[in-house]
């Protein structure tokens, strides 16, 4: 029982990780006043750079420095449109969505022929697991030993780069000057252009902070989790990225937590898929893929506290006349 | 004053479409004095301001501090150049500390803790030197709104602000705290501070000023000391004397009372109480007309009485169908359908919807009348047959009810909502600055339609804020003041007369 419990609390951990990379990245974005519905294709257009990089060049460091940078391009699409050109930011969001669905399968099919993969990676290709110091001698110790060895120990570094963007990412937000005006612009932008501060390039600058983290979250997908990119792996990820997002109500640890709720769900959908549950008989695996909206509209409807989004979000800031 | 002026405006334009906000706007303000600028709403204030904090561009004219020529391109620069403006609407984050507020824009370093800390010494020093006392670790959003402006004014004068600008800074207050900023503000200048003061209400101005300017319609009209003026002066200088357009029309012959207001009192959303026990009727046959600066709950009862606003307390009667007010709230529909008109003070926002046709305009608020249905669906072509008369018997130009109202000029604009509200035949109709913005072709015609309206024994009640459209049009004059009716005079009273009421220096029926 405690081994099955150690093995989907650490499957939990690698699906959260995404998730959470994914859901700072809306954080960044979110608290700057742009609302970003284009998590999701963001992720799959960096899953399918870093796939293809990695494969092309067999270097991991570097397929991920192609998903940031096809992640910061479409991110860089998106703050045209809703901050220099004032869009409906929904719209932009969803395009980008549709664009990074469409292209990725093009591109992989004309590129690689693979139908719309790339071809599988192999040895540096791919982000390998990390065995933290002493894990194969901890692994005897009750309790803390498999706690250690196969919870902590043996992922791939970025799920430790993820859970390290949380304290990191308060930091940010609360104890540096880039977080106050961040924090202020999504909440009163015309606070911040009298003090004299540019809106514009405020939110430029959190919208690539934006990107970075949706395109490690992508090629986490394709060359750390997986061997390759698949088409459409993101499979609605970003959108259960942004469900987090409301249901931390902005905030980094509670993202923390949120994300490895749904991980855990994700995990234990797997894990109980096929098999009966005493006296419930067999779940169905859609139930869960379910749940971590049916929460978030659960807490949207008030019944767990109250979700209140940065004031200014979706707004585009235009000095208005006296 | 003597020496080099803190400010001196030279020229001043500024244009947004086709309003001209700020017509070569002069403007000399002395060092460590207090400098109050008076005029109506939209008389081109808080644009000459926000110019001068670099919040918008003149299109020409210099900008002079301390005797230099400078550039304001933004508000970074205004501050640098040691201006500090406390906005109408603060410019606060309302879930961040007094603070976080304060050093918003001046952290000093890329990490916050340093600042901060400076910051918390530095306000505790202003608050010895001026009695700025607040808690720097509250939340805005649980402050008063007094405090919440004292944030404002710490934030300027923590960026070292010699100049401050203060924007209708009393609006939002009650007059207790509007007393305490006074005081603050006495003592800001006499520690050498220079404080611009914006504001329409000439009891501050007399109050606290030391030199006032007015500005009327985007040009400033004249610079007086304060100690040699007189509230009656400035009140007439503010609304000015325009082109007084004679209106033909014999005395009224007023007939039954047609509506009656008794002990009506709205609250405003800050909860504000902006018209206070306010009665009056209006008979078949008159023009009532309402006198008043803008600003002292014309608006808000005209919107009571439409239906837009909820009142707290009062009781309305329209052709002797009884309301109250105070527990029934009213809908424009069911009002309209009580037999009241309503023109609105402002037709972009509320008199129509400028992106429509013209045909569409004309049925707006009454699209439900079963002349221009045909069961659910609109009858365009009956819609259309009334637009096409409303603009021949109203001669709007261009004369095509395709045309979206955006694309007609402020006249025709107001002539399409005249005569909507007209021809489907009110009772009463509330009119609200009905030439506002508009041609003297076209006043002239609004005005003698609203006369014919009245000698069809239709009851009207006016509220204007050019005091000759009243005097010209009423045939009673009613002068509201900090949302009361002050006084009540014929339509010949003496012009200095009604300023001084409109002033509120006296009254007689407080």
């Amino acid at each position: 029982m405690f081994d099955t419990l150690i093995l989907i609390l650490d499957s939990t951990v690698r699906l959260s990780a995404p998730l959470l990379l994914a859901c700072l990245a809306g954080l960044y974005s979110e608290r700057s006043g742009v609302v970003d519905i284009g998590l999701e294709g963001k992720m799959l257009g960096a899953a399918f750079g870093a796939g293809a990089v990695a494969y092309l060049t067999a270097n991991a460091w570097l397929g991920l420095l192609a998903g940031t940078g096809v992640a910061v391009g479409l991110a860089l699409v998106h703050g045209f449109a809703s901050i220099t050109n004032r869009g409906n930011q929904i719209v932009s969001g969803v395009a980008i969505n549709f664009l990074a669905l469409g292209l990725t399968a093009l591109l992989g099919q004309t590129w690689f022929r693979q139908g719309g993969r790339t071809p599988s990676l192999s040895g540096g290709g791919r982000f390998g697991n990390i065995e933290l110091p002493f894990a194969a001698e901890m692994a005897h110790v009750p309790v803390i030993g498999p706690i250690y060895s196969e919870l902590i120990s043996g992922h791939n570094i970025l799920v430790y780069i993820a859970f390290a963007m949380v304290p990191l990412t308060w930091w940010i937000l609360f104890r540096t000057r880039f977080g106050l005006r961040l924090r202020a612009v999504g909440e009163n932008p015309a606070a911040v252009d009298t003090a004299g501060i540019s809106v514009t390039w405020l939110r430029y600058r959190a919208v690539i902070a934006c990107g970075i983290l949706c395109g490690i979250a992508g090629s986490y997908l394709s060359i750390a989790q997986s061997s390759g990119f698949i088409k459409d792996m993101t499979a609605g990820r970003g959108y259960i990225a942004l469900a987090a997002l409301i249901f931390a109500k902005w905030k980094p640890g509670n993202a923390m937590w949120a994300c490895l709720l749904f991980g855990f769900l994700d995990a234990l959908a797997i894990r109980l898929q096929g098999q009966e549950i005493p006296g419930i008989g067999q779940v169905p695996v859609q139930f869960f893929q379910a749940l971590p909206y049916i929460l978030t509209v659960i807490l949207l409807a008030g019944f767990i506290g109250k979700a209140i989004p940065p004031k200014a979000s979706g707004v585009p800031y235009l000095k208005e006349r006296t | 004053m003597t020496g080099t002026p803190a400010i001196e405006l030279r020229k001043i334009n500024k244009r947004f479409g086709s309003v001209h906000a700020n017509k070569d706007i002069d403007l000399v303000v002395g060092k460590g004095s207090i400098h109050g600028i008076i005029g109506e709403n939209g008389a081109g204030k808080s644009t000459l301001m926000s110019i001068l904090y670099g919040f918008y561009q003149a299109d020409s004219g210099d900008i002079l501090v301390d005797g230099k020529k400078v550039a304001v391109p933004d508000s970074k620069t205004a501050i640098s150049l040691g201006i500090g403006m406390v906005h109408q609407h603060f410019m606060l984050v309302d879930n961040f500390t007094v603070l976080e507020n304060v050093v918003l824009g001046a952290e000093g370093a890329a990490l916050l803790s340093g600042g901060v800390s400076k910051a918390r010494k530095e306000l505790a020093r202003l608050e010895s030197d001026y009695g700025l006392k607040v808690d720097p670790d509250a939340l805005i959003e649980d402050l008063p709104v007094g405090l919440q402006q004292r944030v404002e004014i710490l934030k300027a004068l923590f960026r070292g602000a010699d100049i401050l600008i203060l924007d209708e800074p009393t609006g939002v207050l009650t007059p207790a705290e509007a007393d305490h900023l006074f005081r603050i503000l006495e003592v800001l200048r006499d520690q050498g501070k220079t404080v611009l003061l914006i504001t329409h209400k000439l009891r501050e101005i007399m109050a606290i000023t030391d030199t006032v300017s007015v500005m009327r319609r985007g040009e400033m009209v004249a610079t007086r000391k304060t100690s040699e003026t007189s509230m009656a002066e400035l009140a007439e200088l503010m609304v000015g004397r325009s082109v007084l357009l004679q209106v033909e029309k014999q005395p009224a012959k007023p007939g039954k009372t047609v509506m009656k207001v008794d002990s009506l009192d709205v609250i405003d959303s800050r909860g504000v109480k902006v018209v206070k026990d306010v009665s009056f009727e209006v008979r078949a046959g008159e023009i009532v007309g309402i006198a008043g600066v803008s600003g002292n709950g014309q608006s808000e009862l005209l919107e009571t009485l439409a239906g837009i606003r909820k009142a707290s307390k009062g009781t309305l009667w329209i052709d002797g169908d009884q309301t109250n007010l105070g527990e029934t709230r009213i809908d424009p529909a069911e009002m309209r359908g009580k037999g009241l008109g309503h023109v609105p003070e402002d037709r972009h926002r509320m008199g129509l919807i400028t992106k429509f046709a013209e045909y569409e305009n004309a049925i707006l608020g009454y699209h439900n009348d079963p002349k221009y249905a045909k069961g659910p669906f609109l009858d365009i072509p009956a819609i259309k047959q009334t637009a096409k008369a409303e603009i021949e018997k109203y001669d709007i130009r261009p004369p095509n009810c395709q045309l979206k109202t955006a694309n007609f000029s402020g006249g025709n604009q107001q002539k399409v909502v005249l005569a909507r509200e007209i021809e489907h035949d009110p009772t009463v109709l509330l009119v609200g600055q009905p030439t506002r913005g508009v041609d003297i072709g076209a006043i002239e015609f609004i005005h003698k339609r609203l006369v014919e309206l009245r000698d069809a024994g239709k009851g009207i009640l006016l509220v204007s804020v050019e005091l000759d459209e009243i005097r010209s049009l009423a045939d009673r004059v009613l002068v509201m003041f900090d949302g009361k009716i002050v006084g009540e005079r014929g339509p010949e009273a003496d012009e200095g007369e009604l300023g001084l009421l409109m002033a509120g220096v006296e009254g007689d029926a407080r």
